[in-house]
């Protein structure tokens, strides 16, 4: 009882730094702890993720089997996915949001702080599970991240179990993570922000979360029912018991389409804040960019089978699904001329956030483009599972997301950490990857149109020459990731220390707080007119 | 650049052995008609995104050096202005309505499903393609030739590495051909570019596509729908020729199936039956279960000194003929003749150690055959 008491006593004293030792971070509530461990959990997994890709990029070097087995080649294919995207991305973008939703509606916390804990300290255990697979018997999962069925249920290596278990978890962090989020920005805006008011980026997250509430279930809902199928004798997803293999499809891609949003708006909402920071204007059409992004996360929800064109969907179904994706490039190509509009006539200055976001900007586009091109069901019956689309969506994923997250982290790093980063260094960063990205991703495109399909740990002669311009690319792009680690250690340890808004032309409150952020903000909320 | 560019002739100095192909950068245009609209289509449309890219991409790098900081640019208060918000979502709607119009039209012409002149069923297994023309009882199992010395860089690579089979499909041309494809275990996609046909083949339904090739010649494709261990390696081979020759080819196909029924029926030695089981085993078990018999434990189990292999034939001959629901493992029956069931399963009890030294005889089998 004595401790209770001692708790309470505690918890009048006005100002409390953080716990000390270990106790901070398992037990910690605070925002910017928990921002900070999700954004280093995404490091260490872009890492393991990464590495992955460089088995897959050495084994494609040549044509001929070198170095793997196609078994093992299947798992680097699988794991590389599945850890890029609820890994890397996913807990990136979470961490950007506990970090800075608070910070910029003006609120002290998030407000579930329990729940953030433990939204957090679930996602070790679950990936610790998935890649514990690897070293089972039968190995990890080999059916790729879309997993289907009947190859990852019936043909699938019995480590398949724990991989719908660590599923499972990482989808109760994103859906606790989500409402949290939800929750934070409808009651805890400062007094006077209205919802247009909000910046870009909580607006972005506020639809992204309500995304996840809905679609998160939807992937419990399949792994379920794989579950069931593996050990309980039900036929979802059996022909021979009555099921439907194509059903697995669709409710997958039912989860899997808004996914593919869930990973790109928090990126937009980033480049909607570095963009006019560095071009000291304001973002171009505010209103429209929010009707926008409700567009676009409305419309993901009816756009599943596009992933889908050579299944054998009646000829009605093709049509609708080559409609309704065809009409998703209205509202973004209304976010990239608006970008574009923002940087017009504004008076710009080309900072590592900013290189990364006009990157972003103009990459995201060519993959946009791919994007109209694969919605045309008669011309995707030859793009479709080959490399070029395996290069469009590297090419929204990696410029997209990936450098939606640098530019944030590089533009609010000043903040976070009261320490200005090696602006050369930075650019150096930059100018790395784009050039390792594009070598890497840009030649998917040909050999995907000259018929390579993807998920291959062997080719034929022809693509010989493209791939290994390809690995050498992806050589390049992972080893530049090792400068953006000395960049942020370099900053840590020896960074010049930041002003309060170090970037010239940056609004938001997040800028009125001193750097680095104090351990607790706005305890009286800031008024904002 | 440069830099990147001398790496690369390094590299390439490095591995002489590569031969250097042609630099394929698109879409081929096939050989049908529907081929040449998608690829027309294609073309199109990727000629609008040129459009759009240099549009877009002008204005940003117009910005970009025209309204530096540095060069003493500042800021407009142009931020808002509900009449571009407006043009540029109609002018993109507009676009699309353009691009709309001859996809829906191809779209309707891949989806064709009046009667056609010859029906084959396409079968995936994990991992070759079975194919069995509708009607003319011809019906064969085409699987990946490339030897495995080549794979794995023993020997130098053939121009068609890793597209060749035994048994091409052989196809004539002019004629309209449908194809139903169906799946004996996941799901694969049957895949040729030169026809621009890509179709997933679904374990318990049958999806169809029609296609009419106006050229004869080869064309080569690949499966395209991950479907496990060796995805990457169950080509597609078409071999499109004229009708004569086609007809020609159906015939030659029965006369040797009367030839495989009588050879069943000669007493095969154990030597002529181990020579015949190895090369069964060689082209439909090792996949999984190894060239050596040792598997890939825990999901393809180790046939030397396995419990089956050395235990009552009766239990062998089950399983082969069967498969075992819920793996890999298919059901051989229908998929090897009576010679290749009688060598195959007498070579997995008397290779690698195994020493059971019983025999079966194509014979048998044809009776066991009969009997089911």
């Amino acid at each position: 009882m004595t401790t209770q008491v001692a708790d309470v006593e505690d918890g009048h004293e006005n100002e409390h730094g953080p716990a000390t030792g270990i106790t901070r971070w398992l037990f910690t509530t605070n925002h910017k702890d928990i921002g900070t461990m999700y954004l280093i959990f995404s490091l260490v997994m872009l890492f393991i993720g990464g590495s992955m890709a460089f088995v897959i990029r050495a084994e494609l070097f040549q044509p001929g089997l070198q170095l793997v087995e196609p078994g093992f080649f299947n798992q680097m294919v699988t794991m590389h996915g599945l850890i890029m995207v609820f890994g890397a991305v996913m807990p990136a973008f979470v961490g950007l949001a506990n970090w800075m939703i608070p910070l910029m509606i003006g609120a002290p916390d998030m407000a579930l702080p329990r729940l953030n804990n433990l939204s957090f300290w679930i996602l070790p255990f679950a990936f610790s599970m998935m890649m514990g697979t690897l070293f089972m018997d039968g190995g990890g999962p080999n059916f790729g991240w879309t997993f289907y069925a009947p190859l990852s249920t019936t043909y699938a290596p019995p480590s398949v179990t724990f991989f719908i278990f660590a599923i499972h978890m990482m989808g109760a962090s994103s859906i606790m993570g989500a409402i949290n989020v939800v929750v934070t920005i409808v009651n805890m805006r400062a007094p006077g922000m209205t919802y247009m008011k909000m910046p870009m980026f909580c607006w972005t997250w506020l639809i992204t979360a309500f995304l996840l509430i809905a679609v998160m279930p939807v992937l419990a809902g399949v792994v379920t029912m794989m579950l069931m199928d593996i050990h309980f004798g039900t036929s979802f997803f059996d022909a021979g018991g009555g099921g439907d293999p194509v059903l697995f499809q669709h409710v997958f891609w039912f989860f899997g389409h808004p996914e593919v949003y869930i990973m790109i708006l928090p990126s937009f909402g980033v480049v909607s804040e570095v963009i006019p920071t560095f071009a000291r204007k304001k973002l171009f059409g505010y209103h429209s960019m929010v009707y926008a992004i409700i567009a676009i996360a409305v419309l993901s929800f009816v756009v599943w089978a596009h992933h889908m064109f050579t299944v054998g969907m009646p000829l009605a179904g093709e049509l609708f699904f080559m409609y309704t994706t065809m009409l998703i490039a209205v509202p973004t190509g209304v976010k990239i001329f608006n970008w574009v509009s923002t940087m017009f006539r504004g008076s710009l200055t080309f900072e590592t956030p900013m290189l990364y976001s006009i990157a972003f900007v103009i990459l995201f586009t060519i993959g946009g483009l791919s994007g109209i091109m694969l919605a045309l069901a008669p011309v995707d019956f030859v793009y479709h599972d080959t490399y070029f689309v395996v290069a469009h969506f590297h090419y929204v994923l990696v410029p997209g997301a990936i450098f939606g997250i640098f530019a944030a982290v590089y533009y609010w790093l000043p903040k976070w950490s009261g320490k200005m980063y090696d602006e050369s260094l930075g650019k150096f960063h930059f100018w790395v990857s784009f050039i390792g990205l594009n070598l890497t991703f840009f030649p998917m495109h040909f050999v995907g149109l000259a018929g390579m399909p993807r998920r291959i740990p062997d080719y034929p002669l022809q693509f010989a020459d493209f791939n290994m311009i390809v690995s050498i690319g992806a050589f390049m792009f992972g080893t530049s990731q090792l400068i953006f680690v000395y960049v942020l250690i370099k900053t840590l340890r020896s960074g010049e220390k930041a002003p309060q808004r170090p970037w010239e032309g940056a609004e938001g409150l997040e800028w009125t707080v001193p750097s680095p952020a104090p351990y607790h903000t706005f305890a009286t909320p800031p008024k904002v007119d | 650049m440069l830099q990147n560019v001398r790496v690369l002739s390094i590299f390439l100095a490095l591995f002489p052995t590569i031969a250097w192909s042609e630099w394929e950068v698109n879409m081929t245009r096939g050989v049908t008609d529907t081929s040449a609209a998608i690829y027309d289509l294609h073309m199109l449309v990727f000629y609008i995104c040129v459009v759009i890219s240099v549009i877009v991409f002008g204005v940003m790098f117009w910005s970009m050096y025209h309204h530096r900081k540095s060069k003493g640019a500042k800021a407009h208060l142009f931020y808002e202005s509900t009449k571009i918000e407006i043009l540029w979502t109609i002018l993109p709607i507009i676009v699309l309505i353009i691009i709309l119009f001859p996809a829906t039209k191809t779209l309707l012409e891949t989806y064709d499903t009046a009667d056609s002149d010859i029906d084959i069923q396409v079968t995936g297994y994990q991992w070759k393609w079975r194919y069995k023309y509708i009607g003319q009882d011809v019906d064969f199992f085409s699987v990946l030739t490339t030897p495995s010395d080549e794979i794995y860089n023993k020997a130098e690579k053939n121009p068609n590495y890793l597209l060749e089979v035994d048994n091409p499909l052989v196809l004539p041309i002019n004629k309209k051909i449908r194809f139903l494809f169906t799946s004996n275990d996941v799901i694969h996609a049957w895949w040729v570019p030169a026809l621009a046909l890509k179709k997933d083949a679904i374990p318990g339904f049958i999806n169809e596509s029609s296609t009419t090739i106006n050229e004869p010649g080869i064309y080569r494709g690949q499966c395209a729908e991950l479907c496990g261990k060796d995805h990457g390696f169950m080509p597609i081979v078409i071999k499109a020729v004229t009708e004569v020759e086609y007809a020609a080819w159906i015939d030659e196909q029965k006369t040797l199936k009367e030839k495989a029924a009588s050879a069943s029926q000669k007493d095969w030695s154990m030597d002529e039956l181990m020579a015949k089981g190895e090369q069964v085993y060689n082209k439909n078990c090792s996949a999984c279960h190894q060239p050596t018999g040792v598997g890939l434990p825990p999901v393809f189990p180790a046939l030397a000194g396995s419990a089956i292999a050395l235990g009552p034939i009766e239990d062998h001959i089950d399983i082969v003929f069967n498969g075992k629901s819920g793996t890999g493992m298919s059901a051989y029956g229908e998929q090897l003749s009576a010679v290749d069931m009688a060598a195959v399963i007498t070579y997995e009890r008397n290779a690698w150690g195994n020493d059971v030294g019983d025999k079966l005889l194509p014979a048998d089998v044809e009776k066991m055959k009969g009997g089911k």
